[in-house]
């Protein structure tokens, strides 16, 4: 790579929302705008290869996209036909003065992850406007064919020109409200990565590295709300065990198995920080509470250090914003290891007949643990095996089938020592 | 500016039809329209449908069947017409719609005009 091709390739990374975001503005439309940011950067190439690197890219190449889009909106008539995007006039304070802009890149952000689109349009809208990747990319990373993606891409923006979602930053009364959405995208970004839903790989980095550069720059755009940095809390302290999380056999890891002296220390350190952060702003959160509760996990030399109690407030704090029946099962797991597995069993069989775990395979996967540490094997195996029918991960399924067969083995053994 | 219908949904099923509830579902609807007035909205058009079981569809421009288009257990009860500054104003306007036995739909009038 020349020097040029780097600092493009830098650029486009750390600049690429700005500079889109700024032409929009122009553009009044998110296809033009990203025509021109994209034609940006070409014309960077050549001229920054000639004179050099300027000595603000991000700057020079808004410009340049900026003075495309009038120029096309200018030279072509259909253009300028086409229902323009609901752009708020800049605020202006009593003096005249220009309010403190919002950044633009927030008004990116809450578009595409207006409550009106659905939550795979909004992951989608994100990271192909916001962070800049190509449709096939996206397409690949969510095992979709590039025609399906590119479709709901498109969809997804024409909603927004014709339903008029505006291209603004939510008012200080709305902005807790409308910003839970745009949290709920970065996440789902996140676990889509951290645990593939599908596909054999367990793990997809790109993905997870988008979601905590994007979850890096709300705290830094919204430094007033809590619950963005719980969100950056929480995906540094998930994200720290990721070496961990699979054997060098390619078989998951359990969090009582991990190498804890593999875990990065960095991210834990900063994740530790923002979420004591989050905690002393604000009325907890959903997020702030799941990155306090992953705190406690990384706060224990070893497993056995966990502060078992604790994790069962937090739960109990949790399930108080947020009624899940997921989070009812995390937390059921959490008493197991605080009062034992009866009394766990006990909470799972009271969750067994929520329909919304009906497809859940952690559901069966935690009652087949709980069962095997009674030891009630042969329950367990069944159990196990029906958590493997419903995972699509297949390093998942391989992990549920082998505990599966082991608890059937135990079984078997047991019948041998009678007889 | 921009039009949005609120087309509001409900299980027939689970209305009441004394003179009493109607009295206070008309209640409602009257705070409803006072809330929007205050909110410098505009309420264009809108109506309440009589129920479904009075509906007749034509397919093809030809058959005709007993019964509304689409059979739901929630079906179209009535509608709104409002002039609302974007989507966000319609559905904050939406959210204040009285549709106790189901909910509402948003979705934005197509233009028609030439030009």
């Amino acid at each position: 790579m020349t020097p040029v091709e780097a600092a493009l390739a830098d650029a486009h990374r750390t600049e690429w929302a700005f500079v889109l975001a700024a032409t929009v503005r122009v553009a009044g439309d998110l296809d033009l705008a990203e025509e021109c940011a994209q034609e940006a950067y070409v014309a960077a190439l050549q001229t920054w290869g000639d004179r050099g690197v300027p000595a603000s890219p991000g700057a020079w190449l808004t410009t340049t996209a900026r003075r495309k889009a009038v120029d096309r909106l200018r030279r072509d008539a259909t253009l300028r036909r086409k229902l323009p995007l609901l752009i708020e006039p800049e605020a202006v304070t009593e003096t005249g003065e220009p309010e403190s802009v919002p950044d633009d890149r927030l008004r990116l952000v809450f578009t595409c992850c207006h409550p009106s689109l659905s939550p795979e349009a909004q992951v989608a809208l994100t990271l192909r406007l916001v962070c800049g990747v190509e449709t096939a990319e996206i397409a690949r990373a969510f095992l979709v064919p590039e025609a399906t993606m590119a479709a709901r891409i498109t969809r997804a923006k024409k909603k927004i020109a014709a339903a008029r979602i505006p291209y603004r930053v939510p008012a200080a009364d709305e902005l807790t409200e409308r910003l839970d959405p745009v949290l709920t995208a970065v996440h789902l970004l996140f676990t889509s990565g951290h645990t593939a839903p599908t596909g054999e790989e367990l793990m997809r980095h790109d993905l997870v590295d988008r979601a905590i550069d994007l979850a890096r720059t709300l705290v830094e755009l919204l430094p007033r709300e809590p619950e963005a940095r719980g969100l950056l809390g929480l995906l540094l302290l998930t994200d720290a065990r990721r070496a961990t999380r699979v054997g060098a056999d390619g078989r998951l890891r359990r969090l009582d198995e991990q190498d804890r002296s593999q875990w990065d220390q960095a991210s834990i350190t900063e994740g530790l920080r923002q979420t004591a952060e989050a905690l002393t702003t604000g009325g907890a959160g959903r997020f702030t509470l799941q990155a306090a509760i992953a705190g406690v996990h990384a706060a224990a030399p070893r497993s056995a250090d966990t502060d078992w109690p604790r994790i069962v407030r937090l739960y109990d704090a949790l399930l108080t914003v947020w009624d899940s029946p997921v989070v009812a099962l995390n937390r059921a797991v959490a008493v197991a290891f605080a009062h034992g597995p009866q009394v766990a069993l006990e909470l799972v069989d009271g969750l067994a007949t929520d329909e919304r775990l009906a497809s859940y395979p952690y559901l069966p996967s935690t009652r087949a643990h709980l069962l095997s540490e009674l030891g009630r094997v042969d329950e367990a195996a069944a159990e196990y095996r029906a958590a493997a029918v419903l995972t699509g991960n297949a390093r998942e399924r391989e992990f549920l089938l082998a505990a599966a067969r082991q608890e059937t083995e135990i079984a078997l053994g047991a019948v041998g020592d009678v007889l | 500016m921009a039009e949005y219908a609120i087309l509001i949904y409900g299980d027939e099923a689970q209305f009441d039809q004394t003179p009493e509830a109607w009295a206070a579902m008309m209640d409602a609807h009257g705070a409803f329209a006072k809330a929007v007035a205050e909110a410098g909205v505009t309420i264009t058009g809108g109506n309440a449908l009589q129920s479904a079981g009075t509906a007749t569809s034509i397919r093809g421009g030809s058959v005709v069947t007993d019964g509304p288009f689409v059979e739901t257990k929630e079906t179209l009860g009535g509608f709104y017409l409002v002039e609302c500054r974007d989507l966000d104003q319609a559905i904050a306007i939406a959210k204040l719609c009285p549709a106790p036995a189901g909910g509402v739909e948003v979705r934005p009038i197509q233009e028609t005009s030439v030009g």
